[in-house]
């Protein structure tokens, strides 16, 4: 791939908060009372965007495919703290969280080196890394705040289905499929419209930094597909391990509805 | 006896449910009879394991239930909810989910008939019955398990008082068809006099009295 460069002063990055002024002012006029939490994601963004652009330096300057894994792996358990507060209504959410988003990164991961897409390279590894867990945690943290919802408000469904003699995979697996279908479908959307209505974040990064068009969307394509995979994997794993942690070992719905 | 409780007790969310329940339960036709919220619906979803005592035993023919498979357990001693719950499809589809647990061939027409709907209820859409359709297309779907008892819990306390009487003969006419025990929970002593032969009376999650209706309600 063409090495593309791009030199951004920290005048033009100061020049964008005019437009960050904008949203407060739109916040104060309209009294939304985001004025604050608009100062805050404009601060921790900052900070946390300094930050792992260090890391990430020193990753580079490393040369080392163990420390693109230690830092794939604190995104994982960053990440599925991050989507267990989205999964509130689901017993120990963590584990199947963290499950989910380690799998997911890694097959995928593994998927695009062993096909050849990427080479096992930090500079290819990080960012991709980065967008697969990101992605990974966002589907998993919708699909079990919906699959908390879904047992809790069909309990009673459930529970009928238990009382046949179902085991509590068969009779929560109505709610797993609609919470599966929820966690992927997002992404399904944004990809079929892309480049219709929104362009894609890696396309418009490499067209800033004055890449070839036919290379970004080449690019954009193999990471639009690759994120489908690996939202499928850790919206699947996640809630299937996580529907377990609603029943007994003995197919008893452990909060069952009120008789 | 088909069911015996010893010394068993329930607590949920906090609260006591069920404080040392002494109960025998016979073969045949049984009223488990109480107010609202004195237990009885808890009981009964002790009896096939939806739910386990916290202290004391359940035993299904002298056999405590935890020592039995419990998805072969809930297959013979069936349970009808209260409310409604039916999966989205047709009542055949309903039917047949139920058959494919217990692995029986469902003649459909004959246990709709013997919930007291006729054949063209099969291709009906579940989710569009009314209640009383809906607890019936519940009682035949039970019925495709062809299980030993049946628990009802408070099969008609959404109906109608004509709706009511029709689900009550449904019940008394499949007893005389299917060899099945039941065991209806309902608040109305009334209604355990006509639907049972034995009855277990409970308030605030304890045993007042059990007996032969005949005896204890009179008539």
């Amino acid at each position: 791939m063409e090495q593309v460069g791009i030199s951004i002063s920290l005048g033009e990055v100061a020049a964008s908060l005019v437009l960050v002024a904008v949203a407060v002012a739109v916040s104060l006029w309209r009294r939304t009372e985001l004025e604050g939490d608009i100062a805050v994601a404009v601060v921790r963004s900052m900070v946390q965007l300094i930050a792992i652009g260090y890391v990430i330096q020193a990753i580079f300057d490393a040369d080392s495919l163990v420390l693109v894994f230690a830092l794939i792996a604190v995104m994982v358990v960053f990440g599925a703290f991050q989507a267990r507060a989205r999964a509130r209504r689901v017993p120990d959410a963590f584990w199947p969280l963290l499950v989910a988003l380690a799998l997911a990164g890694t097959t995928t991961l593994g998927l695009v080196v062993a096909l050849g897409i990427f080479d096992p390279e930090p500079r290819f590894l990080v960012p991709v890394g980065g967008m697969v867990v990101g992605n990974a945690m966002t589907a998993a943290a919708v699909a079990l705040n919906r699959l908390g919802d879904e047992v809790s408000d069909r309990a009673a469904e459930i529970e009928a289905t238990l009382a046949l003699g179902a085991t509590s995979g068969e009779a929560v697996a109505p709610s797993v499929r609609r919470s599966l279908r929820s966690g992927t479908i997002t992404l399904v959307d944004s990809t079929k419209t892309t480049g219709l209505i929104f362009f894609p974040g890696t396309m418009v990064g490499m067209l800033l930094a004055g890449a070839d068009p036919v290379d970004a969307v080449r690019l954009q394509l193999i990471l639009l597909w690759t994120l489908l995979g690996s939202v499928a994997i850790s919206s699947l794993l996640a809630t299937t391990l996580a529907s377990r942690n609603f029943f007994t070992p003995a197919h008893q719905l452990r909060d069952p509805p009120e008789p | 006896m088909l069911f015996e409780l010893e010394d068993v007790s329930f607590t949920r969310a906090g609260r006591q449910v069920l404080r040392g329940i002494e109960a025998r339960l016979p073969r045949g036709a049984t009223c488990v009879a109480g107010p609202s919220g004195s237990g009885k619906s808890t009981l009964l979803r002790l009896l096939n394991r939806l739910a386990d005592p916290d202290s004391g035993q359940v035993l299904f023919e002298g056999v405590d239930v935890r020592d039995r498979d419990v998805l072969e357990l809930r297959r013979e001693v069936a349970l009808v909810p209260q409310l409604p719950a039916l999966l989205e499809g047709t009542v055949a589809g309903n039917i047949r989910f139920a058959a494919r647990h217990a692995g029986t061939d469902p003649d459909i027409e004959r246990l709709l008939d013997l919930a007291g709907l006729d054949g063209s209820y099969a291709g009906r859409d579940a989710l569009r019955l009314s209640v009383g359709e809906r607890q019936r297309a519940m009682l035949a779907r039970a019925l495709a398990l062809e299980p030993r008892v049946l628990l009802l819990d408070e099969p008609t306390s959404a109906l109608d008082p004509g709706a009511r009487a029709a689900v009550e003969g449904t019940l008394r006419d499949l007893r005389s068809r299917v060899d099945v025990s039941t065991v209806l929970v309902t608040h109305d002593l009334v209604q355990a006099r006509r639907m049972s032969e034995w009855v277990v009376r409970i308030d605030a999650g304890r045993v007042v009295e059990e007996g032969p209706v005949a005896e204890l309600i009179g008539a």
